[in-house]
């Protein structure tokens, strides 16, 4: 087991950067899951820590080592990839035992370890099958079979799970986390997926664009995200975001005892008052700033603070997503219970705010980060 | 050819119902349609192909005498065993195997050696693959020319080299062949580079990566994964390359000639038929070996097709 570093680590293909001065520390045995849409770079990180990429600048480390000029055998790391990449012209039990094969273990021990893998990953009465006769999840778990039967220092995961039907990716992330937690080994897991980052990361490292968004724990990161990109990345569907002016308002009628007003968030047509603490913090920010909402911290009520109309009620079981045309000129969604009374198409509705400080996020219209810390 | 234009489409045999009038029209538009596409391919193949196949064995009955002028008599399956057991025939099948066995091992060897070099994405690579693949399009003419010019005791490579052959090479009865061979190897090489290549596009690279990573040195990734997952490819390969070896006509013709001391080394079976046809005139002998020649190729092409099947077992 080792842990798992990136230190300013750039990738250039020609004049493209994939990865941007990428900084990231995975612990030992912790489960890190890279999360960025297609083409972020997340991908080719993997690949470099697995050594099929060569670093442009900066450096990899396992463990103590530096692996930046280390070929991808010596480093140690076992690898799934999204297609699985089994070697069609092997049985089974020949694709597990290939790693060791290389690594020149004896016969019987590597009997052993092949049939305690197969055993872990319910493969033992395909061994002998090929991998054209599998199933996809058959498949998918001979992947994983292969890469924890020589016991590495590092899982490397890219996208295992999409080429999976939904109900058996679900319980494949389940096995995964099993298997992970079960052999402690410090795994990075690239997906595109949220649900699957949410669930399964011990910590998020979110991507966009070759850079490093922010690296947090699942729910410091939906409840703190640092920049309007993580905002809108995670939670389905994404936080809304309202760009407006942050302005004092009742300075004289509801000053607090410095004298100040309470602050509020003022859009063409519309003004959302911020909490005390919430405005406390970011006081001074802005003028220009986007204010954040989760649509779980939006419900309709005739006192709310934005006007809207009503676009599209979707249903979705559990609950309701209603997608309104705020007037302030931006769309919204507002998350409600199944059981909460369903408004009509075209139907003008106020959208009120959860009093909850943690439901507001404030962020800087020009960068885009965050402002006021954590809640 | 209206006889073949009306032949009448059967319905298919669970149809629930009778096809309605229109429909049945329609079909036999459909068909009229698909008969008139490939009547000129047929022509084609008919012209050069079916009718002197179907002529081959007709030929076969007849000997022509050694005296030209006189006609060819009806001598029926006689002349079969005579001609298969002549010192001419067998020797000549034992030097196209001879021949089979000098070109397709190292003209498919040295293809994948280019395809696997090539294959890797390097800037200017595609000038490289255009040079490794020009051969395909060279003609044997001009090939043999400058093979011959290359191999030639006086203004050729060898000389200049300081290797001075005696005989020279083109008239040994040892380096006769393997002189024939590796223009043929030469010649060939482009389509088995070309071959290979498409193969290789065919191996996921993930596959390569995965093993790589599984702890692969190069030469095991080539031989424990390329090779392999590429052995349709190489069989295919292979196959072309026997029936491409075994029909060598030109490279023979011109670069040795009938004229030469060595022409008894370098007779295979093409050469054989045509100078039985052309110069001994004899069109029984000739069609005979054809026919051999056409039932060898025809076994390797069934090899071949029952080999192809297996590939569906390589797919991912």
């Amino acid at each position: 087991m080792a842990q798992v570093s990136l230190d300013g680590v750039t990738k250039r293909f020609g004049d493209t950067t994939a990865v941007d001065d990428l900084t990231l520390h995975i612990t030992d045995g912790e489960l890190l899951v890279l999360l960025g849409s297609s083409g972020c770079g997340k991908t080719t990180a993997l690949r470099m820590v697995a050594g099929l990429e060569e670093v442009t600048s900066g450096t990899v480390s396992i463990g103590a080592r530096v692996v930046n000029d280390v070929d991808p055998k010596d480093r140690d790391v076992a690898m799934v990839f999204q297609s699985y990449a089994l070697y069609p012209h092997l049985t089974v039990a020949r694709n597990i035992e290939f790693p060791l094969r290389q690594r020149g273990v004896d016969k019987e021990e590597r009997a052993a370890k092949v049939k305690r893998a197969a055993e872990t990953l319910g493969l033992g009465t395909l061994l002998d099958r090929k991998p054209g006769q599998l199933s996809g999840g058959q498949r998918q778990r001979v992947a994983l079979a292969r890469a924890i039967v020589r016991e590495p220092l590092v899982f490397l995961m890219d996208e295992p799970l999409s080429n999976l039907d939904a109900a058996l990716r679900v319980q494949t992330r389940a096995d995964i986390v099993e298997l992970q937690s079960r052999l402690s080994t410090t795994t990075l897991y690239v997906t595109h997926d949220q649900v699957e980052a949410m669930t399964m990361g011990h910590r998020i490292a979110v991507m966009s664009e070759g850079k490093l968004q922010q690296v947090a724990a699942p729910e410091a990161l939906y409840n703190a995200p640092a920049n309007t990109f993580v905002a809108r990345f995670l939670g389905s569907p994404g936080m809304n975001l309202m760009e407006g002016m942050l302005v004092e308002s009742g300075a004289l009628a509801g000053a607090d005892e410095g004298g100040r007003g309470s602050l509020s968030v003022a859009f063409p047509g519309a003004s959302v008052p911020l909490p005390a603490v919430v405005g406390e913090a970011v006081r001074g920010a802005g003028p220009e700033v986007v204010l954040g909402l989760r649509p779980e911290a939006l419900h309709l009520s005739e006192d709310g603070a934005i006007g809207a109309s009503v676009v599209i009620v979707e249903l979705l079981g559990a609950e309701t997503h209603v997608i309104c045309h705020a007037e302030t000129g931006v769309t919204i969604v507002v998350r409600q219970s199944a059981s909460a009374a369903k408004p009509k198409i075209g139907e003008a509705v106020r959208i009120a705010v959860d009093p909850d400080p943690a439901a507001y996020h404030l962020f800087d219209a020009a960068s885009g980060a965050r402002l006021g810390g954590a809640p | 050819m209206t006889a073949v234009v009306g032949v009448p489409v059967p319905a298919a045999a669970d149809a629930p119902a009778r096809p309605s009038a229109s429909l049945r029209a329609r079909r036999r538009k459909q068909s009229l349609l698909a008969y008139v596409l490939i009547l000129p391919a047929m022509v084609l193949f008919g012209v050069f192909s079916f009718y002197p196949f179907l002529r081959n064995f007709k030929l076969m009955l007849y000997e022509t005498p050694p005296v030209p002028g006189l006609p060819a008599h009806y001598v029926g399956l006689h002349q079969i065993i005579p001609t298969i057991t002549s010192t001419s025939f067998t020797q000549s099948l034992v030097t196209t195997l001879v021949f089979v066995v000098l070109v397709v091992p190292i003209s498919l060897l040295a293809g994948l050696g280019l395809a696997v070099a090539a294959h890797r994405k390097l800037k200017g690579m595609t000038a490289y693959r255009l040079i490794f693949s020009s051969t395909v399009v060279s003609s044997v003419a001009v090939a043999a020319v400058v093979f011959g010019t290359l191999l030639n005791p006086v203004v050729g490579l060898l000389p200049w080299l300081g290797i001075n052959p005696t005989p020279p090479a083109l008239e040994s009865s040892t380096w006769a062949l393997p002189s024939v061979a590796l223009l043929t190897i030469w010649q060939f090489l482009g389509l088995s580079f070309i071959i290979m290549s498409a193969g290789l596009q065919s191996v996921p690279d993930e596959l390569l990566e995965a093993a790589r990573i599984d702890g692969a040195g190069p030469w095991t990734r080539f031989w424990r994964m390329t090779v392999p997952l590429l052995s349709p490819t190489i069989f295919f390969a292979g196959v072309i390359s026997t029936i491409y070896a075994f029909q060598a006509f030109g490279a023979v013709d011109i670069l040795i000639g009938n004229q030469n001391a060595a022409r008894l080394h370098t007779n295979v079976l093409i050469y054989n038929i045509v100078t039985q046809l052309q110069i001994e005139n004899n069109d029984g002998a000739a069609a005979i070996m054809a026919i051999v020649l056409f039932l060898i190729l025809l076994v390797l092409t069934i090899l071949q097709m029952r080999f192809l099947e297996r590939r569906v077992t390589y797919a991912r």
